[in-house]
């Protein structure tokens, strides 16, 4: 139990034995969840953590006695408040769902139905199962919506799910869940979409309203640091099964299994900042825009050192991704040059010349996208090394084997399509694509956020070792502060299409910050249970209520 | 990897999606024994059409065109089927219009794929202004209903076979570059295609090897699809008396020639069969057809049914 | 103005643009007729004064814009031209008659038939289309699901002769043949038509249920329902409050696509049924290659088809929350 937590915490509220749920997919049916335990009390807040696969979402739903389409509850027991959920009939779990157990999902802005405003569908549930009259429940809907901060909570209401931001449709989605007073609700990653400034707010919020109700919760969530903030106590799921069942403290301080620490084990990596004068790329003074109009970048200038890592951070919108299409060609600036080992390069695509394009290499985020369905290893890697060094036949194998090699594949991968490799192996891939070409510089866009934690640190691990074997230079861009730490020597800070401050990791990671760079470092979840409390109070100290 | 993480982490030893490599035979094998009764019933069905149309000549008793005495013959023991209006063998007609109906219908999709199929893809690849001619050429030309346009064009034209090949071709080309602009516009975004324009891919590579391997899927599936289409417009349009002319065997004009016989079904009920089996024939296949394009859709689009 | 205002009235100026061009393609239909048609139309022994006189008519002397917009005004008036047919070769015997003659009763029996078909298919398909997604994989689903890829296999008139040998030949029930005559009494019509509706209906509603049962399962798949269900919403009341609202624009465009359909399922029904309708009007004379009249034929049925998918257009906007309610 964290001992922040505000609320009272009492008898068992639901308690699920043995959950057993099969999933329906190429044509047979798997087991998803494979006999997991959960035993939630009264007023308590309990983390699910896993990845991607891991049965969380599943879960979540299965406590609420609900299966999506294509999944079934085949065994074990849920009892809700000595209601049994797996014997109830349909009309009886109608009556529990929204009235005492309430759902907030990922994805606000789908899960609002665009035909009705926002307090009618606020409202629904507590008018449905008659537990307020429709004028006493609106008026305590306008409660909620100003206990979550949301803006003129008076007349949100009155606004159709277009109309409001996506932070702001989550807030009304957590009214919406608390306004039948609910005993439990089920945060189905309720931030994950959001920007990580609006993630802070968005979780303070819900944290706030969730303690003062004393309602039970069952978060769920990737990320490790956000569920730190939010629970008394964390289960970590992993392919369906319990890995580990903590108290939030003693599982950060002291996890049991190794499972559970490579959750953060991209945190582990450190790497030495090194200066260089040697200057690769320098992004000199760069406009650019899509439609002629809006500048996406404005004035932007960058120098990446050779043999180094320069991150690019910002939130969605910044403009990192568009100083990418910049400098590969994708998008020619309106203003300014890029310098390439000083000489300019053309600034379209179509202009530039072979080994202009063989010098500067890509990494996508996502892996998936990135490499053609119908094409295997072979082809894949293969390619440049025709294209660019005219290695044909066995020469080609040769070289390809070694590239394997290098991202640590072994010669069994070479005939495999993409489908057939996992996501870690797919991105070491493109990796091997890149490489292939002998590029002086990698513009890697992403390439971990959309990986599980254990993979990532692969990643980077590899990443890291190929710039000290190959002196590899890298511009890295990401939005996760982690991951900067863990790679970069440089930084750069972007925020709607302005570079907002630039220099050396240990410059930009200590005091004084600019504000933005604060707000952006400070609004990073950190291992720390106490950490949103802490953050919460400083702010509220520099920005007193107006 | 059960416990990867306690073992020490490698790359290789990741599991990918557990998906089994197999040869191509091996694969459409197992295809068609998942195949569900219907789709395997198609799979039958067009089989023996595609028999029939290839060995018609070996396989009529009669001439496509041979006329008989004996106009009307009932059915019996020479004429299996009877004769027509004119004395010509019903069965030997029907065999020959499999090779004519169906080929004159794969031709014309075939054509209307070229037109259509490669607009879409430029479309979809050169976007801009060329797209944007392209695109509404052809919302103008899907305005009307293909068939009424079929009808000025061959009022004009006159009903010659190629003329209907071209004319059909052209008009359901609109629909072919519809779906497949759609579906390349949905490949030309993937990062895979910026990768390859990156590295300094010319255009051409980039439609063979990035795109066409790409869309193939759906664009079989439309095929089917069209080819019903295509099928049923001109055996409409035979119907009509505005399509493939006589003397040519066809489908579509046989059930309109001897479609008065229907009147004596309580007289002779074979007589009455008689223009209703080149009917059934156009039916049959096109049931076919629609039934393995149902079960290609559904095993490609990965539907999932509800429990 | 308020965006649906301004949407509503670029989809209109949209069917506009849209109508005047085709309009030109199908005058410009005649430009492609071969030079001699005039002796092809008046016959071999046709005098040249005669032929002359037969172009001037048609105005082939003028230049094209010029003839367009006569032709144009003509078509705005009601005038559709004459017909090619009953041209004597030698002038003086003018038996030819005006294509708005020809067109306007025919074209009350064509709408009296697809009104009737139109009425029994669309609560019908709607109704089965519905039910078909809500019971999904169902008995009840797979069976309608397979009767209707059935039907739409089938060509039409293999439909029509197959209820002629059964409702007609062997039972008697309806007449095979529906030619009305001008004077015959509403339910004498309605008796007459019943076989050539009954065809339409079966063709249409095997489309029309295909394409409500995808559009609903691809809104019932929307997470907003899901959500509503987590809610704790009844079944009835997810379809009713939630589903509903936003079902009308993809329900509209069904029945718009399918009564456009109707439009072309007609010409072959009409023909079986030796219906005097516009769509055997047109057949006739595209075998005769009567120009004029087959334009005027083409211009209805593509005004009606292009008018159809306008107003389901400006349904889907007025129905859509984005627009009603702006940022």
């Amino acid at each position: 139990m964290s001992v922040d937590h505000k609320g009272q915490i009492g008898d068992v509220l639901l308690e699920m034995r043995g959950i057993v749920i099969d999933g329906y997919s190429d044509d047979r049916w798997h087991e998803i969840i494979k006999g997991v335990d959960v035993v939630l009390k009264r007023g308590e807040i309990m983390g699910v953590i896993g990845e991607s696969g891991a049965g969380k979402s599943t879960l979540g739903l299965a406590a609420m006695g609900f299966a999506q389409p294509g999944c079934k509850i085949n065994g074990g027991s849920i009892i809700f408040d000595g209601i049994d959920l797996m014997k109830a009939s349909e009309d009886e779990k109608c009556k529990l769902r929204g009235s005492r157990i309430a759902y907030v999902a990922q994805s606000a802005s789908a899960s609002f139905n665009p035909a009705h405003r926002l307090i009618d569908q606020t409202i629904e549930s507590a008018v449905r199962h008659g537990i307020m009259p429709e004028n006493e429940a609106k008026a305590d809907a306008r409660k909620l919506y100003r206990d979550l901060q949301l803006p003129d909570p008076d007349s949100i209401g009155e606004r159709y799910p277009h109309q409001v931001s996506g932070g702001q449709l989550q807030r009304v989605m957590t009214a919406m869940a608390m306004s039948p007073r609910p005993d439990l609700i089920i945060f189905d990653e309720p931030t994950t979409a959001l920007d990580v400034t609006t993630q802070v707010e968005v979780l303070a919020a819900m944290r706030e309203i969730v303690e003062n109700y004393n309602t039970a919760a069952i978060y769920i969530t990737h990320d490790l640091a956000v569920v730190a903030q939010m629970a008394d106590v964390i289960k970590v799921l992993r392919y369906g099964e319990t890995v580990e069942d903590a108290d939030t403290r003693k599982m950060l301080t002291n996890p049991e299994k190794e499972y559970t620490q490579s959750l953060w084990s991209v945190r582990s990596i450190v790497k030495e900042e090194e200066v260089s004068q040697d200057i690769v790329l320098k992004v000199d003074r760069v406009d650019a825009s899509y439609t002629g109009s809006v500048k996406v970048l404005d004035d932007v200038t960058i120098e990446v050192p050779r043999g180094h890592t320069v991150a690019v951070v910002g939130e969605s919108g910044s403009g990192k991704s568009t100083a990418a299409r910049a400098i590969t060609g994708l998008l020619p600036p309106s203003k300014g040059q890029i310098l390439f080992n000083g000489e300019p390069l053309p600034p379209a695509l179509k202009d530039r010349s072979i080994e202009q394009l063989q010098k500067i290499q890509m990494i996508y985020q996502m892996a998936d996208t990135a490499m053609n369905p119908r094409h295997t290893v072979r082809d894949i890697i293969g390619r440049p090394l025709e294209f660019y060094l005219g290695l044909r036949g066995k020469e080609r194998d040769q070289r390809l084997l070694e590239l394997l090699n290098m991202i640590e594949l072994d010669d069994s991968f070479i005939d495999r399509l993409p489908a057939e490799l996992s996501g870690g192996q797919k991105q070491r891939i493109c990796i091997a694509r890149a490489l292939a070409a002998n590029p002086d510089l990698i513009i890697c866009d992403e390439v971990t956020s959309a990986l599980d934690q254990i993979v990532q640190k692969g990643i980077l691990q590899l990443l890291l070792r190929l710039q000290e074997e190959f002196g590899l230079t890298y511009i890295f861009i990401t939005h996760d502060i982690a991951t900067v730490k863990a790679i970069s020597d440089q930084i750069v800070v972007m925020l709607e299409g302005r570079v907002v401050e630039q220099g050396m990791k240990s410059e930009i990671l200590a005091p004084p910050y600019p504000d933005y760079t604060k707000l952006l470092l400070s609004s990073v979840p950190e291992m720390d249970p106490d950490w949103l409390t802490g953050l919460l109070k400083e702010r509220a100290k520099e920005q007193p209520p107006v | 990897m059960s416990n990867g993480a306690e073992e020490g982490y490698s790359a290789a030893g990741e599991v990918g999606l557990l998906r089994t490599r197999r040869s191509l035979r091996a694969n459409i094998w197992r295809g068609l024994k998942s195949a569900p009764p219907t789709a395997l019933f198609g799979m039958t069905i067009i089989s023996i059409y595609v028999f029939f149309a290839l060995f018609a000549p070996l396989l009529a008793p009669h001439g496509e065109a041979e006329i008989f005495p004996i106009a009307y013959a009932p059915w019996g023991e020479e004429f299996l089927f009877g004769t027509d209006q004119l004395g010509r063998d019903v069965l030997s007609r029907l065999i020959y219009g499999a090779r004519n109906t169906v080929g004159i219908a794969v031709a014309t999709t075939l054509l209307a794929f070229l037109i259509g199929g490669s607009l879409g893809i430029t479309a979809a690849i050169s976007l801009g202004w060329v797209d944007n001619l392209i695109s509404r050429a052809v919302d103008v030309l899907m305005a009307i209903p293909s068939l009424i346009f079929a009808l000025i064009l061959i009022s004009i034209f006159g009903a010659t076979v190629p003329n209907l090949i071209i004319i059909i071709a052209v008009l359901d080309a609109t629909r072919v570059f519809r779906i497949s602009r759609a579906v390349s516009l949905n490949v030309v975004v993937m990062d895979y295609v910026e990768a390859a324009k990156l590295r300094g891919e010319g255009l051409g590579w980039i439609m063979r090897r990035e795109i066409l391997p790409n869309i193939m899927p759906p664009l079989i599936a439309e095929f089917g699809l069209r080819f019903c289409f295509v099928f049923l417009t001109i055996a409409a349009l035979s119907f009509l008396g505005v399509g493939i002319q006589p003397p040519t065997a066809d489908w579509g004009s046989m059930v309109r020639e001897n479609a008065g016989l229907i009147q004596f079904a309580e007289y002779d009920i074979t007589a009455a069969l008689t223009p209703m089996l080149p009917a059934a024939a156009i039916a049959l296949l096109t049931v076919a057809v629609n039934f393995v394009v149902d079960w290609f859709l559904h095993k490609s689009s990965g539907l999932r049914d509800e429990h | 103005m308020h965006p649906v205002v301004r949407t509503v009235l670029q989809r209109l100026g949209l069917g506009l643009v849209t109508l005047i061009v085709i309009s030109i393609i199908i005058f410009s239909s005649i430009e492609f007729l071969p030079g001699d048609f005039g002796e092809a139309v008046l016959g071999q022994a046709a005098l040249p004064e005669t032929v002359q006189a037969f172009r001037t008519e048609l105005g082939l002397d003028l230049p094209m814009h010029e003839r367009y917009f006569n032709w144009l005004g003509g078509v705005l008036t009601g005038d559709l031209g004459n017909s090619f047919s009953g041209r004597g070769s030698s002038g003086g015997m003018d038996r030819s008659r005006a294509v708005a003659d020809l067109i306007a009763p025919r074209l009350a029996n064509t709408l009296f038939l697809a009104s009737m078909a139109a009425i029994i298919a669309v609560p019908l398909s709607l109704f089965l289309g519905i039910t078909a997604a809500l019971y999904r994989n169902s008995i009840y689903d797979r069976v309608v699901n397979a009767m209707t890829l059935t039907t739409i296999s089938f060509p039409e008139f293999f439909v029509a002769y197959l209820l002629i040998l059964f409702l007609s030949s062997f039972t008697k029930i309806f007449p095979s043949l529906a030619n009305i005559s001008s004077d015959a009494t509403f339910w004498e019509r309605v008796y007459l038509s019943a076989l050539p509706a009954l065809t339409l209906t079966l063709v249409i509603v095997a489309h029309m249920m295909r394409m409500t049962r995808a559009a609903i399962i691809n809104l019932m798949a929307s997470p907003y329902i899901e959500m509503a269900r987590l809610k704790g919403a009844s079944k009835a009341q997810v379809i009713l409050e939630h589903a509903l609202p936003n079902a009308w624009a993809p329900i509209v465009n069904v029945i718009a696509f399918n009564l456009a359909y109707l439009v072309v399922g007609v010409v072959v029904v009409e023909v079986v049924f030796v219906y005097p309708g516009v769509g055997q009007l047109m057949i006739d004379a595209v075998t005769t290659r009567d120009v004029p009249v087959v334009q005027g034929c083409a211009m209805i049925f593509a005004a009606t088809y292009i008018l159809l998918n306008l107003f389901a257009d400006i349904i889907s906007i007025v129905t859509n929350p984005r627009l009603l309610h702006p940022r």
